[in-house]
């Protein structure tokens, strides 16, 4: 394969928007902010109606809802929690109670209606976002402004470097792929971006990338633990960020995000999902996606319909971004936390283990003064059944005939028609094809691929272990002969490029030349700042591993491409 | 045409059945391949054998019945099934329906097979995802169940299953067939259900074979029930659900189609039975048997993955080694009994 160069475009991106902040959606959502709550909490309250057609099923709902919530407070408090929610929750169990011994009918209806939406608007109102101009301004420049110094400080030498310009965020992580179409798209209709997850700083990332491509500002579900740190919270609030709490699995929360997030993708605010739900707790890339929120992107491009407007601005379009990095954080306990339930423990609690604002800090110095790059490749546009479209917003099928979307929600090509098991299982279809597009535009690193190599050659080595045993085999086990490593490296490597040119996959620049080069690379990047390495070469020149645990994390990046058959 | 129009495409012996069935409750636009075909069938009213309901009509344009009907049931055979598609896809829309009723598969191997190639599930393709690949058409459905053709025709009681996994095709398929004499059943697993379809004309195959040789119903109550659980491990691994077996689509049809000597599968192990070569028998056929070719395409499956289903092994002997059906038959009497069932 002939070496590609430098495959990324640093450049100033114009704003999308001409009319700047004030035009934007969200904007107009935070100004009405008030208004916006109202709106989510009556369309939730007719959702869970729809859904509890009996009193009886609605009584035990809430029951259930107040239960569960119960035992969260006591069992699992988070400093973002508001103080008077033991409270709130036994005022419902009083009202709950005092139903039980009423008969009529009416006023139990009633006081069942008062419960509902005051719980409803509670928990609206927690996911509400709070953007504000002024604050998305300042998080804005405090995070171009003071990275770039950063950056700066310590890519040059001396004092002066942090007033120099040379490097800008771009160096450091590279934006790829789709951008024009991305950024032509955001003027055509909504765009629902969908991002791999790998780390909690993704969140902050994503939020500059948007910046970056002069793209208006997202909305974004954001796990209600990353509020509990209050520099993270300030940024996130002014990023565009909603909260969305993990904890509450009640069908009365659950409906009541599906409404604020269908609702606000209605009003044409361009929206981020982590698909996923969650980090990837292995490292593998999302095989299976949540439905929830995805099925609100299928919702809003409905009604939309419904409510005529056609296609023009109002068209949904889901663009799947892959975040590739060297190194996550997180990977330690992420992997732990995977081993231990695929080793059927069943009961965990949501954690919160990023807790403290100096491990942060800590890792955005070590981030910007060191090397590794960041890569984000940027998918093709779909529309919500997952055909791609063309820069004009025009849906085409495999074979370049054009589609017109809205005909998927009709049975006769007329009459749009509201029918929720279809709509369930269109959401199973686009998440299905996001998961082949986060593999097609995946950006193979070095790093990566000597992972993937070194952990498939161990498991092949061992094949009568299991993963747990082969995880504590003994050190001198755990070393791999570097002639070995590299011949088997060029096999998997030359499967890598016949899928690259086939578009099968997408590489990183540093994958090509000279095979000891890119293996260095790749041993240099992988993980660096763990303090234990998960993978290094030995003294004589072997290739072996400071933590099995951390090797088998950065190899399940590349696992559902079938490339163990050339190990 | 004040009533809605169905359409089906496919005018052989199941095809004509289907779209009688359909003209009970709906105008019906058939499409035949062959212009001939067609003005032949115009002319007799006669398609197959069968007489064609007054509110049939019959075609040779695919755009026509595109653009006359939003529900569509493909009945071709599958060798000739993603051909049809790519000619229908052009005119076919995202609200159209598509209710297939082809008990086969679609084989797709690379254009350069490798030396190490190994077939694996990726190069079948069942017939609603041939329709997925080739067209725009996502609700999907197919027909499965005892539907010996000829006794459609003769207006028997019966019934059918509708599978897909969307709840909107399963009542429109139940909608347009049911009638006082034809019951229809809904299922989810579309796969299972297709599945079920295409393996049990394997043991049909078996089934007539045994007939043929002249043994009575120990036997077959013998093939059936080792029939279906071969049914069920092949099934399981393509992808289908257990209890999809166990309905009508699996052991309904399989008890129907094994005992049939109108089941173009077991005539053509009853012609094997009495001598003749696997080609001697088909030639005398007039319309296709399935099973013949899924039983080459399962043994290719089962090869390259290790796997050994006893049934489909002895009967590609005999259809593609030729084996002498007797010595297959005593092969598998002599194979040591396993454990009854073992996957429930």
């Amino acid at each position: 394969m002939k070496p590609i160069g430098k495959d990324y475009v640093k450049k100033k991106y114009d704003q999308v928007v001409p009319g700047g902040i004030d035009e934007w959606p969200v904007v107009s959502l935070s100004n009405n902010r008030d208004a916006f709550i109202k709106e989510v909490t009556a369309e939730s309250i007719k959702r869970i109606k729809k859904l509890t057609p009996k009193r009886s099923s609605l009584i035990e709902e809430i029951e259930t809802t107040l239960f569960r919530e119960k035992l969260r407070v006591k069992r699992n408090p988070w400093a973002v929690d508001p103080p008077d929610e033991a409270d709130f929750l036994q005022s419902i169990k009083d009202r709950l109670l005092e139903i039980s011994s009423n008969d009529d009918k009416e006023d139990i209806d009633g006081t069942l209606e008062d419960i509902l939406s005051e719980i409803i608007e509670r928990y609206a109102s927690e996911i509400a976002g709070n953007f504000k101009k002024s604050r998305f301004r300042m998080a804005r420049s405090i995070v171009t402004f003071g990275f770039a110094r950063l950056l700066n400080a310590s890519r040059a030498r001396g004092f002066w470097s942090i007033f120099s310009t040379r490097y800008s965020l771009q160096d450091k992580i590279h934006i790829t792929g789709e951008v024009e179409e991305l950024r032509t798209l955001a003027k055509k209709g909504t765009i629902i971006m969908v991002p791999t997850h790998f780390s909690n700083l993704d969140s902050i990332l994503i939020g500059w990338v948007i910046n970056a491509l002069g793209l208006p500002a997202f909305i974004y579900g954001a796990g209600l633990n990353l509020f509990n740190i209050k520099i993270f919270a300030y940024f996130m609030e002014s990023l565009g960020a909603y909260k969305v709490d993990r904890r509450k699995k009640n069908l009365l929360y659950l409906e009541t995000l599906k409404s604020y997030s269908s609702l606000a993708i209605q009003k044409g605010c361009h929206s981020l999902f982590f698909p996923g739900g969650t980090r990837s707790r292995s490292g593998q890339i999302e095989k299976r996606l949540k439905l929830g929120l995805l099925s609100t992107a299928i919702e809003a491009q409905r009604v939309n319909y419904q409510k005529g407007k056609r296609d023009g601005l109002h068209k949904i379009f889901i663009v799947p971004v892959t975040l590739n990095y060297n190194f996550v954080l997180e990977a330690p306990s992420l992997i732990r936390e995977y081993l231990r339930l695929k080793g059927q423990e069943r009961y965990y609690v949501e954690n919160d283990e990023y807790s403290t604002s100096y491990k942060i800090s800590a890792f955005l110095l070590k981030f910007f003064t060191k090397g590794s790059d960041i890569s984000v490749s940027i998918g093709r546009g779909l529309d919500v059944l997952g055909n791609y479209v063309d820069t004009d917003g025009n849906s085409y099928d495999k074979s370049g005939r054009q589609i017109d979307t809205q005909e998927y929600f009709t049975k006769d090509g007329k009459i749009i028609s509201h029918d929720q098991q279809r709509e369930d299982e269109y959401t199973r279809m686009l998440s299905d094809r996001i998961v082949e597009e986060f593999h097609r535009i995946n950006k193979v690193f070095a790093s990566h691929l000597v992972a993937f190599v070194a952990f498939e050659m161990l498991q092949k080595k061992f094949n009568k272990l299991d993963l747990y045993n082969l995880l504590r085999i003994p050190e001198e086990d755990q070393i791999i002969p570097y002639e070995e490593f590299k011949t088997v490296f060029q096999t998997v490597l030359r499967r890598v490029h016949e899928m690259y040119n086939k578009g099968e996959i997408s590489v990183s620049p540093y994958l090509t030349g000279d095979p000891d080069k890119i293996i260095a690379h790749g041993l240099a990047n992988m993980g660096m700042y763990h303090a234990k390495r998960p993978l290094i070469k030995n003294k004589k020149g072997d290739i072996s591993t400071q933590d099995l645990n951390l090797l088998f994390y950065y190899h399940n990046r590349l696992v559902g491409y079938n490339l163990e058959k050339y190990v | 045409m004040s009533k809605e129009c169905v359409g089906v495409i496919g005018s052989g012996s199941f095809g004509t059945a289907v779209a009688n069935i359909l003209s009970k409750n709906s105008n019906v636009l058939l499409y035949a391949r062959n212009p001939e075909t067609v003005e032949k069938i115009s002319a007799s009213r006669i398609s197959n054998g069968q007489q064609l309901s007054e509110n049939i009509t019959i075609t040779n344009s695919l755009e026509e019945v595109a653009k006359s009907c939003n529900v569509i049931f493909p009945v071709v055979p599958s060798s000739n099934f993603r051909e049809m598609m790519r000619q229908f896809a052009p005119f076919l829309h995202p609200y159209h329906v598509l209710i297939h009723g082809t008990k086969g598969l679609d084989l797709i191997l690379p254009d350069e097979i490798p030396s190490d190639f190994k077939m694996d599930r990726s190069c079948i393709r069942t017939m609603s995802e041939v329709i997925r690949e080739e067209s725009v058409v996502v609700r999907v459905g197919c027909m499965a169940g005892p539907n010996l053709a000829k006794e459609l025709a003769l207006g028997h009681p019966a019934a059918t299953v509708i599978a897909s996994p969307f709840n909107e095709v399963i009542n429109e398929g139940k909608r347009l067939l049911r009638s006082d004499k034809f019951q229809v059943y809904g299922n989810q697993d579309l796969k299972g259900v297709e599945l079920c379809g295409v393996l049990k004309n394997i043991i049909a195959i078996a089934s007539g074979i045994i007939s043929g040789l002249g043994f009575g119903d120990n036997a077959k109550g013998l093939l059936i029930s080792r029939g279906l659980v071969e049914m069920i491990y092949l099934g399981k691994a393509l992808g289908g659900e257990i209890s999809s077996f166990i309905g009508l689509a699996g052991i309904g049809d399989l008890v129907a189609t094994a005992s049939s000597q109108t089941s173009r599968n077991y005539t053509i192990g009853f012609k094997l039975a009495q001598g003749k070569t696997m080609n001697e028998a088909i030639a005398e056929m007039e319309e296709t048997a399935e099973g013949v070719n899924t039983i080459r395409i399962i043994k290719q499956l089962a090869d390259a993955q290790g796997i050994k289903p006893l049934i489909t092994d002895m009967l590609y002997k005999i259809l593609y080694e030729d084996m002498k059906p007797l010595e297959g038959l005593s092969y598998l009497m002599k194979y040591p009994g396993n454990i009854d069932i073992d996957f429930l």
